[in-house]
């Protein structure tokens, strides 16, 4: 009888047990449901707070850019009534005797050009000032390096370039475009060849490599990852670049993407739709860079800035 | 010193020619021309007379005032602004990948374009923002028509457009705090805005270094956003020191315009130098 009763005891006292167990259970669900609840609405918020700071005023671009004439002179972000999207960007194109795929040409040309010198003459450059040791190539370093805070002397690059008459042609705007662009590429080579041992070096010249020989054909190659970030990151920078063409590549023939943008606002200041669909066209470039190397693009614009 | 053979001076020549030819020597020159008055053909002495009228114009000191302006406060907001989102953005977050893209995009847009687009979106009566503070019974401002205003609504674009760069740097610096300070910051029963205050700021020190100079420096030399947006106007009440310089070359004053140059680079000089020499110093004490 007794050991029965214990047996029961027992039972109802596992029973409370699990009762309890079960209780603490739900309450922290409930709590941690509600934790998620106050999570989501937290994050929600907070992408809304910031496309609404971010994408609208993109959305705006694109509706407007869809848009009729009419319709686009109001201004507002209301969903296009009727498309219009491939008149608007036929007569961007046409306007001016197709000026913008001249424009188009010409951005190209720069933007390559000056990316291919870049790439040859920043990386020696960057590896003769990171491994050699002195105080001579240390004050050298540091006048490539000033160039990322001087401001460019502008009408005395003007008289250089007339010197030589290079003033409007393509090879004067693509060895300025260059000659600004330098600091910055050597920055991001040297960063990267600091990380390539240099027994690779020692090892070329017992062979009896030369320093040439040394750079280009074993040292070039193993710089790929940082030539993509060299070439990403100024070919955003050039192609969107507005200051430098207007001063050093003026002229009709000369026009650049950005310029067209800037020529067009004077000949139809209302037309909207027409200006906006031109701002689209020339975004999308530096978009769809954006969309396949966006990790590039961040790791290279955050290490060239920690490291300087 | 044979190994330093290996590093023949060579290869500096091609990118050292085109850096001192088309760089360094025009910024030499800027010295020298800056005293004349100048066609670019012949030259003509005349002393300190450019910078004087330079600093006696009111239309061109107006210039060097609202650099000043300009520079420190888009300076300001994207270190404030750009580490604010940063820690919600280090935060557990899902969405954070999509958000920092979206942050940054505006960096890869040409300036030229988001300052149309902000002209049309700052109108006082028809632009989408004065629409919008309607809703709520505000009266905007004229962002862009009103001279006392104009310099403050330019640093607010630029700030938009350029606080995704300052906001991926220090994410950068905050990831690369060890996250035992934190947890032992924890232990110790701290709450999370004193986390804040004494770990993650003087821990990304080394990115908020960064983003102060970067910021400094693309502030003083700020030219295409101004264009795009007020032409330096009303009147010369948005004019920054940069617009000055294209417009003075434009008008055919080299020397004048040319004595801007030295000045916006005698400002980068006073200015970056010491900031980043003192920035520097605060660094090592830590």
């Amino acid at each position: 009888m007794s050991t029965q009763y214990t047996e029961m005891e027992k039972e109802n006292q596992q029973r409370e047990i699990a009762q309890k167990e079960k209780q603490q259970k739900t309450k922290a669900k409930k709590e941690k449901r509600k934790k998620n609840t106050i999570q989501i609405i937290f994050e929600s918020s907070i992408v809304v707070i910031f496309s609404l700071i971010f994408l609208v005023p993109f959305y705006f671009i694109i509706v407007n850019a869809m848009k009729t004439r009419q319709a686009a002179a109001e201004r507002s972000i209301s969903w296009p009534s009727e498309f219009n999207i491939i008149e608007n960007l036929k007569a961007v194109v046409a306007a001016q005797d197709n000026m913008i795929l001249l424009a188009f040409f010409n951005s190209t040309v720069i933007t390559v050009s000056s990316i291919l010198i870049l790439l040859v003459v920043c990386s020696m450059a960057a590896f003769a000032l990171h491994r050699r040791k002195g105080k001579a190539i240390t004050v050298l370093g540091t006048i490539f390096v000033a160039g990322l805070m001087i401001p460019p002397a502008v009408v005395p690059t003007i008289w250089v370039l007339e010197q030589f008459n290079l003033f409007k042609t393509f090879p004067g705007i693509i060895l300025v475009m260059v000659a600004i662009s330098i600091p910055f590429s050597i920055l991001l080579y040297t960063g990267f060849i600091a990380t390539i041992p240099k027994e690779i070096d020692e090892a070329a010249a017992i062979d009896g490599c030369g320093s040439f020989r040394l750079f280009f054909s074993i040292i070039f190659p193993m710089l790929k990852p940082i030539h993509a970030t060299v070439i990403i990151l100024n070919a955003v920078t050039i192609f969107n670049d507005f200051v430098h063409p207007l001063y050093f590549f003026p002229g009709a023939q000369n026009a650049t993407v950005q310029l067209t943008l800037y020529n067009f606002m004077s000949v139809y200041s209302t037309d909207w739709n027409l200006l906006f669909a031109n701002v689209l066209l020339i975004t999308i470039p530096p978009f769809i860079l954006f969309l396949i190397f966006s990790e590039k693009i961040v790791s290279g614009m955050t290490a060239g800035s920690i490291k300087g | 010193m044979k190994i330093n053979k290996m590093y023949s001076y060579g290869l500096l020549i091609p990118a050292g020619l085109i850096y001192a030819l088309l760089f360094l020597y025009p910024t030499v020159m800027s010295f020298f021309f800056s005293f004349t008055r100048w066609n670019l053909t012949d030259w003509e002495w005349i002393g300190l007379a450019n910078f004087k009228m330079f600093f006696e114009e009111s239309s061109l000191l107006i210039g060097f005032k609202n650099t000043f302006i300009f520079a420190f406060l888009t300076t300001g907001l994207k270190v404030v602004i750009g580490l604010l989102f940063a820690v919600i953005l280090t935060s557990q977050l899902k969405t954070k990948r999509f958000i920092r893209s979206v942050v940054f995009f505006p960096t890869l847009v040409s300036t030229i374009a988001v300052g149309i687009a902000f002209t049309v979106l700052m109108h006082p009566s028809q632009g989408l923002l004065n629409q919008t503070l309607g809703l709520f019974g505000i009266n905007g401002p004229n962002w862009l028509g009103d001279p006392a205003l104009a310099i403050y609504s330019l640093a607010i674009v630029d700030v938009w457009k350029g606080v995704g760069i300052a906001t991926i740097i220090f994410i950068a610096g905050i990831m690369s705090i060890p996250k035992d300070y934190y947890e032992a910051h924890e232990v110790d029963g701290g709450n999370k805005l004193n986390a804040f205050w004494h770990i993650t700021v003087p821990l990304s020190r080394p990115a908020i270094n960064a983003v102060i100079i970067l910021a400094l420096i693309g502030g003083l030399r700020t030219f295409d956003l101004v264009w795009a947006m007020t032409g330096g106007g009303p009147g010369f009440s948005s004019d920054l020191i940069a617009s000055i310089i294209y417009k003075q070359y434009q008008a055919g004053f080299y020397g004048l315009s040319t004595a801007g140059n030295v000045i916006l680079f005698l400002m980068v000089a006073l200015i970056v130098f010491p900031i980043f020499k003192f920035l520097n110093r605060k660094e090592v004490d830590i």
